[in-house]
């Protein structure tokens, strides 16, 4: 067993982990945060994308004892108040979920986005999301919501 | 995957002395889900990504050196590179998806070899240098087959030095699903005349003589017009023959060439 010492949505946690545990299983089944999904598990959907320092990983690809000393931030991370995060409310207006697998990963992916281009062009968004997949095939209200969450952050007041 | 002892160096002597025995982890991408579906089984695997000395891009007048650990996104975001080797940072931003490219590594690729990576193309094209923890190997003698490369059991990669070309463009034909190349040419004009080089479309990336004759006589997409590469051994999958894979070749080729030249 190896310990694990890392910073998950701004709370310092301690873990003793396998060192074959995957960052995903280590959020979902030790820390029970299960809005991060497992599509696939072999790299290809994104329903598994959190933030690691900040930036998009699958975290079914990453070892948990890698996560050490690292800020990681899953989707119960956007909303710690309860306060649905903009991108979440976008999904939510216009429609940009169907049965909900994808949209953990979704989400995760366009904070991401939005943080590095805050006004991408409809071209880029989707060039962005290669690495997501929605088997609803819902892509078009997601990129919608996107585009459209892009316009909110811009008219947010500056945090800092 | 199989049991193995994790360990995370927090210096490259301790690395290469730990790596003898083990697999070097670098981004993951590859070696992980090889790991989940037990295709391979290491006994220890080392860690890379403590080391802050194997990451990082430096332009040393005509050099660009990148370190082993340098991720995808970083070499595509590096706005110095976009100056001095742009081909570089377009052919990092094409590799995979985003979340990949925040991991993936330039050494990782590099040392995997795979038929369909984007690197090798980069490395064999431009005429760079691998530097290892022992010697440093041309990359004309690095790549030696499919998945395999002229580095020794525990050899460490510590960066690649890429001379700066003339003009060089990296056209590819990604797989729709995965991204990886069915056929990717990166054409380059640089100090030691033209280079192209192929990846995706042989078991092994490799130049082509003929296009490289026609592109020293006149640098032009014509040049390359009737041209094709033999398809015998070329790769054969769901997703296209050999033969098709022959003619995306001088399409691809054409394609960077004609990038190459839009930059003067």
């Amino acid at each position: 067993m190896a310990t694990v010492s890392l910073e998950v949505n701004g709370r310092a946690v301690t873990a003793e982990v396998d060192p074959r545990t995957l960052l995903v299983d280590l959020l979902r089944k030790q820390l029970r945060l299960t809005g991060t999904h497992v599509g696939c598990d072999t790299s290809q959907c994104g329903a598994c994308v959190v933030h690691v320092d900040g930036r998009s990983v699958k975290s079914c690809t990453m070892l948990a004892v890698q996560a050490e000393g690292a800020r990681v931030t899953t989707i119960e991370g956007l909303a710690p108040d309860g306060r649905l995060h903009p991108v979440q409310a976008a999904f939510r207006e216009c429609h940009g979920l169907q049965c909900g697998y994808c949209t953990p990963g979704m989400i995760m992916t366009a904070v991401a986005l939005l943080q590095e281009h805050p006004e991408p062009t409809e071209a880029q968004v989707r060039e962005h999301l290669e690495g997501n997949i929605c088997r609803c095939t819902g892509y078009q209200n997601i990129v919608r919501a996107i585009l459209s969450a892009a316009q909110e952050l811009r008219a947010l007041p500056k945090a800092s | 995957m199989y049991e193995f002892e994790y360990v995370r160096p927090q210096t490259v002597a301790t690395a290469v002395e730990q790596g003898g025995a083990g697999q070097y982890l670098a981004g993951g991408m590859t070696l992980l889900p090889t790991l989940k579906l037990r295709l391979a089984q290491p006994g220890r695997l080392v860690d890379l990504n403590a080391l802050p000395e194997l990451q990082g891009i430096r332009v040393d007048g005509n050099v660009v050196r990148i370190g082993a650990m340098t991720r995808h996104a970083d070499v595509a975001r590096s706005a110095e590179l976009r100056r001095a080797a742009p081909v570089l940072a377009e052919l990092a931003g094409g590799i995979g998806d985003p979340h990949v490219r925040n991991r993936g590594t330039i050494g990782g690729s590099v040392a995997n070899n795979d038929p369909a990576a984007d690197y090798p193309a980069a490395v064999l094209g431009l005429g760079a240098t691998v530097v290892t923890s022992a010697r440093e190997i041309a990359g004309d003698d690095f790549f030696t087959g499919m998945f395999s490369t002229a580095l020794a059991a525990g050899e460490l990669i510590r960066r690649i030095d890429f001379p700066v070309p003339k003009r060089a463009a990296y056209a590819k034909f990604p797989n729709p699903a995965s991204r990886y190349a069915m056929a990717g040419v990166l054409v380059a004009e640089t100090a030691g005349g033209i280079r192209v080089a192929v990846t995706g479309a042989g078991p092994c990336v490799f130049r082509v003589p003929e296009f490289e004759a026609a592109l020293t006589r006149r640098f032009a997409p014509e040049a390359l017009d009737g041209l094709e590469i033999p398809s015998d051994g070329l790769n054969q999958d769901l997703h296209g023959s050999p033969e098709y894979r022959a003619a995306l070749v001088t399409v691809m080729a054409q394609r960077a060439v004609a990038h190459a030249a839009a930059r003067g």
